[in-house]
């Protein structure tokens, strides 16, 4: 599934993805208000199957979920950033949300349509027609996120294991 | 065994790593999984996005005993959404039996180290991203999103990958007036804000001659690295913090083991000066704006907050009464000072900082996370400017989007108040406080 591109630009913090004043709101009034602060038209003409692009260490501050949560509600594909905040990363691919690292992120323009190849590790620019590897996920990630997110994943497993590690515990 | 070869040296967050995964050797890049020795989380993060999880999961609380819940976020209520996530809260406590709930006594940061929660060893995950602030006491703590937490609450247990181990060492005296949160707006700027999946190590003669309470500043403000944890080695002023708040450390040579080795292998080690280091202050709208007091000398503010578990504590209201003994603060300007805990508003109602505050014109607010996480009373308007003692100043994050938020110490705050706009705080540390 194709999407388009919306770029931002460096340290994208929480509270621009789902601002503190307004976190008592269900998560889709909540979503309404992603990024608004720097695009005001952001969430209303994200589609299903758009990605997000930024720079570095995006998802920076609080380890409010309803970030990542918010992008997901938007249809967000996945978001491809030059790095990504560590609690952001986890949360993200905790739902099922691809948080992707890819240096390159910054020669992704805005409106350009994207195309996604998960399990080969790859994404590829149909605008510029140029293709990107990234580094595939840990093997137990990508288990988790074929489960559709660590909750879908525990469910399923129906054990006391987190996504195993493959290490002692 | 590993412990039959020569081996180099490892760093306290790797120690830690390898007990709380049952390894004889957990090494930065590792991956492993690990039980969990304390679970924390709050009104925002906790019960309310953990209850439907867990219901999903047809599961309970691993260990009660293990889970401390804080209601410092929504607290008090102040409309019927607040109070329904606060009833939410109430009801979870006591139905799954949480082993250590605090309803409305304070910030859950300062709950963990004011109750002598955490011990040198332990692996602390958090719902909230200024859980490492618990490293202070040589603890790898760690924050983590509602559905981590909700899996830990669980299960016990986490994956994690071994951060690699940046070593921060400051020597020298700090000068008069400047604090440990000068020396954490300083290294945003100097080390970025984004070091994720690193742990923050901070030694040194400075930081060995700082109290308790600088000390938690530190390891709080690792989360705006972006490191996984930050630590500081426990020592004497550890196990006197910890034998004052009736968890005393019965074995002094196994709690002082939870250090690096001399031979660790660090990712990179700086070296500071703590005494060239001028009073910061962070320009909007990060805290990686730092810069010397002087460049942002003069800006005019309506606002000053005094709150927030970075910024709160008793030491810093006593930092604050220091300006504000026999002063006013400015007209047009409000001062408000939201405790960190209840014990720390009694603490100073007790030994007159809150006299001294109140008379200077503060207003006294509900001990929790308040303005700072633009959840409780004391947000911004368009347009206005704040100067704040908390750890964060993102665009948007205590009201409006349209207000700038400035941070620095306590000091810093408190002399802003007075002189209605940005000083340096040198200026305005007065004779000491009279003793109550």
């Amino acid at each position: 599934m194709t999407g388009r591109a919306f770029v931002f630009g460096d340290q994208i913090d929480t509270d621009l993805l789902a601002p503190g004043h307004l976190m008592k709101l269900d998560p889709d009034a909540l979503a309404s208000h992603c990024l608004e602060a720097i695009d005001p038209s952001f969430a209303s003409s994200a589609r299903e199957g758009d990605f997000v692009v930024a720079g570095v260490n995006f998802g920076l501050g609080s380890s409010r979920e309803q970030a990542a949560i918010s992008l997901k509600r938007l249809g967000i594909q996945a978001v491809i950033a030059k790095s990504f905040a560590r609690i952001f990363w986890r949360n993200a691919i905790n739902l099922g949300l691809p948080a992707i690292t890819l240096a390159e992120a910054g020669e992704i323009a805005a409106g350009d349509r994207l195309s996604l190849d998960l399990a080969a590790g790859s994404m590829t620019n149909q605008t510029t027609a140029r293709t990107f590897r990234f580094a595939p996920f840990p093997d137990h990630l990508t288990a988790m996120m074929r489960d559709g997110g660590l909750i879908a994943h525990l469910k399923r497993r129906s054990t006391d294991a987190q996504p195993e590690t493959g290490a002692a515990a | 065994m590993a412990g039959a070869i020569a081996i180099k040296g490892r760093t306290l967050v790797e120690k830690i790593a390898a007990k709380a995964s049952g390894r004889a050797d957990a090494r930065a890049g590792d991956l492993v999984t690990a039980e969990v020795d304390l679970c924390f989380a709050h009104d925002s993060s906790g019960p309310r996005r953990w209850a439907p999880m867990l219901a999903e999961l047809g599961r309970g609380l691993w260990d009660p005993s293990k889970v401390v819940i804080a209601s410092d976020h929504y607290v008090p209520a102040v409309d019927a959404e607040s109070a329904a996530i606060l009833s939410l809260t109430r009801r979870f406590a006591a139905d799954h039996r949480v082993g250590h709930f605090y309803d409305m006594e304070g910030i859950g940061h300062m709950l963990l180290a004011e109750r002598g929660l955490v011990r040198p060893g332990m692996l602390v995950a958090g719902g909230d991203s200024h859980t490492p602030m618990a490293g202070a006491f040589g603890a790898y703590a760690a924050g983590y999103g509602a559905s981590d937490m909700a899996a830990i609450a669980a299960t016990g247990r986490t994956w994690l990958q071994v951060p690699a181990t940046i070593r921060i060492e400051w020597h020298g005296n700090l000068g008069h007036g400047v604090t440990a949160k000068d020396m954490m707006l300083f290294l945003c700027r100097k080390l970025g804000m984004d070091n994720a999946f690193r742990a923050v190590e901070f030694a040194g003669p400075t930081v060995e001659a700082m109290s308790m309470p600088e000390r938690l500043v530190l390891t709080n403000m690792a989360a705006e690295l972006g490191a996984e944890t930050g630590v500081i080695a426990p020592d004497g002023v550890t196990f006197s913090w910890l034998r004052n708040a009736g968890a005393a450390v019965a074995d002094k040579a196994e709690a002082r083991a939870w250090a690096s080795d001399p031979d660790a292998d660090y990712e990179a080690i700086h070296r500071f000066d703590a005494g060239a280091l001028e009073p910061m202050i962070a320009l909007p709208h990060s805290p990686a704006n730092s810069v010397p007091v002087g460049e942002a000398h003069g800006r005019a503010i309506d606002q000053a907050y005094i709150g927030a578990c970075v910024g709160a504590k008793l030491e810093d209201l006593h930092m604050a009464a220091r300006v504000l003994a026999d002063q006013r603060i400015a007209s047009g300007v409000r001062l408000l000072v939201a405790p960190a805990s209840s014990r720390v508003t009694q603490a100073a109602a007790e030994d007159g900082t809150l006299a001294t505050l109140m008379a200077a014109g503060a207003t006294l607010m509900p001990s929790g996370c308040g303005a700072c996480a633009g959840m409780g009373a004391g947000l911004l308007a368009d347009g206005e400017v704040c100067i704040s003692t908390t750890n964060r100043n993102f665009k948007g994050r205590m009201g409006h989007a349209g207000a700038e938020v400035y941070l620095g110490s306590p000091y810093s705050v408190a002399a802003a108040a007075v002189a209605g706009r940005i000083v340096d705080p040198r200026g305005y540390l007065g004779q000491r406080r009279a003793a109550a």
